[in-house]
Formats: C-alpha cells, sequence, structure tokens
C-alpha cells in the first residue's frame, strides 16, 4: 500500500514540476539570470507550492498521526551550522551550473538527454559522498 | 529566452504543494528529495526504503505518462556540456545532502514550516544560485 502511495506522490509531484516549467533546465536558469534573459515563472512555482503546503501542512498536523505511519517525523533543529551554509553553497553553484535540482532531475531522466545522463550519476555519487562524508565525522 | 508562464507555474506549483501535504498526510514525513534519493543508499536507518523507490520512480516516470496521456511533448533544454553536467551533479548532490535539503526540502517544505535553519538554507542557495549564472553568462561568458 505505502508503494502505492509513495508512487502516487512521486507522479503527482513530477507533474507539478512538469506543469510549472520547472523541469526545464533553461527555464530555471533563465530565472537565475537576473541581468539577462529574467524569466520570473519559477517565483509563481515557490509561491504556488509555499501557499498551498503552508495551509495544508497546519491542517494534516493537528491530526495525532499519520495515515500510514506511528507518528509525524518533523525536522526539529534550530541551530545555523557551518554545513547548513556550505552545503546550500555548493547546491547553489551546480543549480547554477547545470540548471537541475534533484526533483526536476529525476523527472528529467525519462526523456534521456545527455546532459541529464551525465548529470543524475555524479549527482547520486555526490549525494552518497556527503552521506558517507557526515558518517565518518559522527 | 523562456516563455513567461504565472498560470502554469503557480498551478503546477500547487500540484509539488499538494504532493508534500499528502506525504506529510500519509507518512509523516517531509519530501525533501534530495532526502528521500539519498536514503536509497545505506546505512539503513529505517524500512522505508521501498516507499522511497517507489516516490523517485514515480518521478522518474512522470513526464512519460504526462505525454502519453496529454499527447503534449514535455520541453527541457539541457546543455549538452557532459563536463559541465558532471561538476554541477556532484555539486548539487554533495551540497543538497551536506546542508540537509533542497529545493523541496528546505524551499518548499521548510519556508511553509517557517524553519529558521531552512530560511537560511534557502536564501544561501538562491543567492548563489543567482551569483553562479551572473558569472557563467555575464563575466565569462559576456
Amino acid at each position: 500500500m505505502s508503494i502505492l502511495v509513495n508512487l502516487g506522490l512521486g507522479l503527482l509531484f513530477g507533474f507539478g514540476l512538469i506543469v510549472s516549467g520547472m523541469s526545464n533546465p533553461a527555464k530555471v536558469l533563465n530565472f537565475l539570470d537576473l541581468f539577462g534573459t529574467f524569466d520570473p515563472s519559477l517565483a509563481f512555482v515557490m509561491g504556488g507550492a509555499v501557499v498551498v503546503a503552508f495551509i495544508g501542512f497546519r491542517l494534516v498536523l493537528t491530526r495525532e498521526k499519520p495515515l500510514m505511519a506511528p507518528r509525524f517525523q518533523l525536522p526539529t533543529r534550530s541551530d545555523i551550522d557551518a554545513r547548513l551554509i556550505v552545503g546550500p553553497a555548493l547546491f547553489g553553484i551546480g543549480w547554477g551550473l547545470g540548471g537541475f535540482c534533484p526533483g526536476p532531475a529525476f523527472a528529467a531522466l525519462g526523456l534521456a538527454a545527455p546532459g541529464t545522463l551525465a548529470f543524475i550519476p555524479a549527482m547520486l555519487a555526490g549525494m552518497w559522498a556527503a552521506r558517507a562524508l557526515a558518517e565518518r565525522r559522527a | 529566452m523562456t516563455d513567461f508562464t504565472p498560470v502554469a507555474s503557480l498551478v503546477g506549483g500547487a500540484l509539488i504543494g499538494l504532493s508534500a501535504v499528502l506525504m506529510m498526510l500519509a507518512e509523516g514525513r517531509i519530501a525533501g528529495i534530495s532526502g528521500i534519493a539519498s536514503r536509497l543508499f545505506p546505512p539503513y536507518a529505517d524500512k522505508a526504503f521501498a516507499g522511497r523507490l517507489a516516490f523517485v520512480a514515480g518521478l522518474v516516470a512522470a513526464p512519460l505518462l504526462y505525454a502519453a496521456v496529454t499527447g503534449a511533448a514535455v520541453v527541457q533544454t539541457v546543455s549538452t556540456n557532459l563536463a559541465l553536467m558532471v561538476a554541477a551533479g556532484l555539486l548539487v548532490g554533495f551540497g543538497s545532502v551536506w546542508g540537509s535539503g533542497c529545493t523541496s526540502g528546505h524551499g518548499v517544505c521548510g519556508l511553509s514550516r517557517l524553519s529558521r535553519r531552512s530560511f537560511v538554507a534557502t536564501g544561501v542557495f538562491m543567492a548563489v544560485g543567482f551569483a553562479t549564472v551572473f558569472v557563467v553568462r555575464h563575466v565569462i561568458g559576456g
């Protein structure tokens, strides 16, 4: 059951990325190009997603527990450490170079553009390396 | 140039937000793509592997199903500079996990939860993203 639900949620998320234009790196890079061919569309993606999630989370979190799990698992940290600056900075460089963040990259894989096929294994390797390094330091 | 698409982008964004809300309702977890994808690798701290794999499979299947159902081609213009895309992939993968989230986990879910850490992370990757494109297109490329 959980597998089917997750598959459906992944599809819904992916449709959102496609309909919004966020799965197109050209659109992402133009959003980030404030002083060139600026395309403000992605601010609307973010706006639409945040408004729905802001209201939806508040409704959902009035429940005692989720439908398919024993409890809600929410991040509880509030400290600002070096990793919270260094990580997003490296991510931002990669995002600005390729126009892909993780969700849109997966939602582009099926179209098999050579650039996507180069990006995905590298991204997974980077994720694995970050987890391995974090485990060693822990 | 890409067309300014405020309505489609707002609707698509709402679908992304809806997926995140339903993930919270069903599984009680944050729909953060870097967190979901990176936990496909061991060590496994919980038994949610199959669910995570199914979510990623849904993401991957989305453009194919979308094109099949609507008959509309999914337009994506990806750089053909493969060395650049490998470097971008390494940075995005490492950075998103090192910083505990990406555009979805910090940007959508974190901001919606008014998380202080997510405001900082989102501010940093947005600022660095703007700066990177400025350097690539107007300093080096200009």
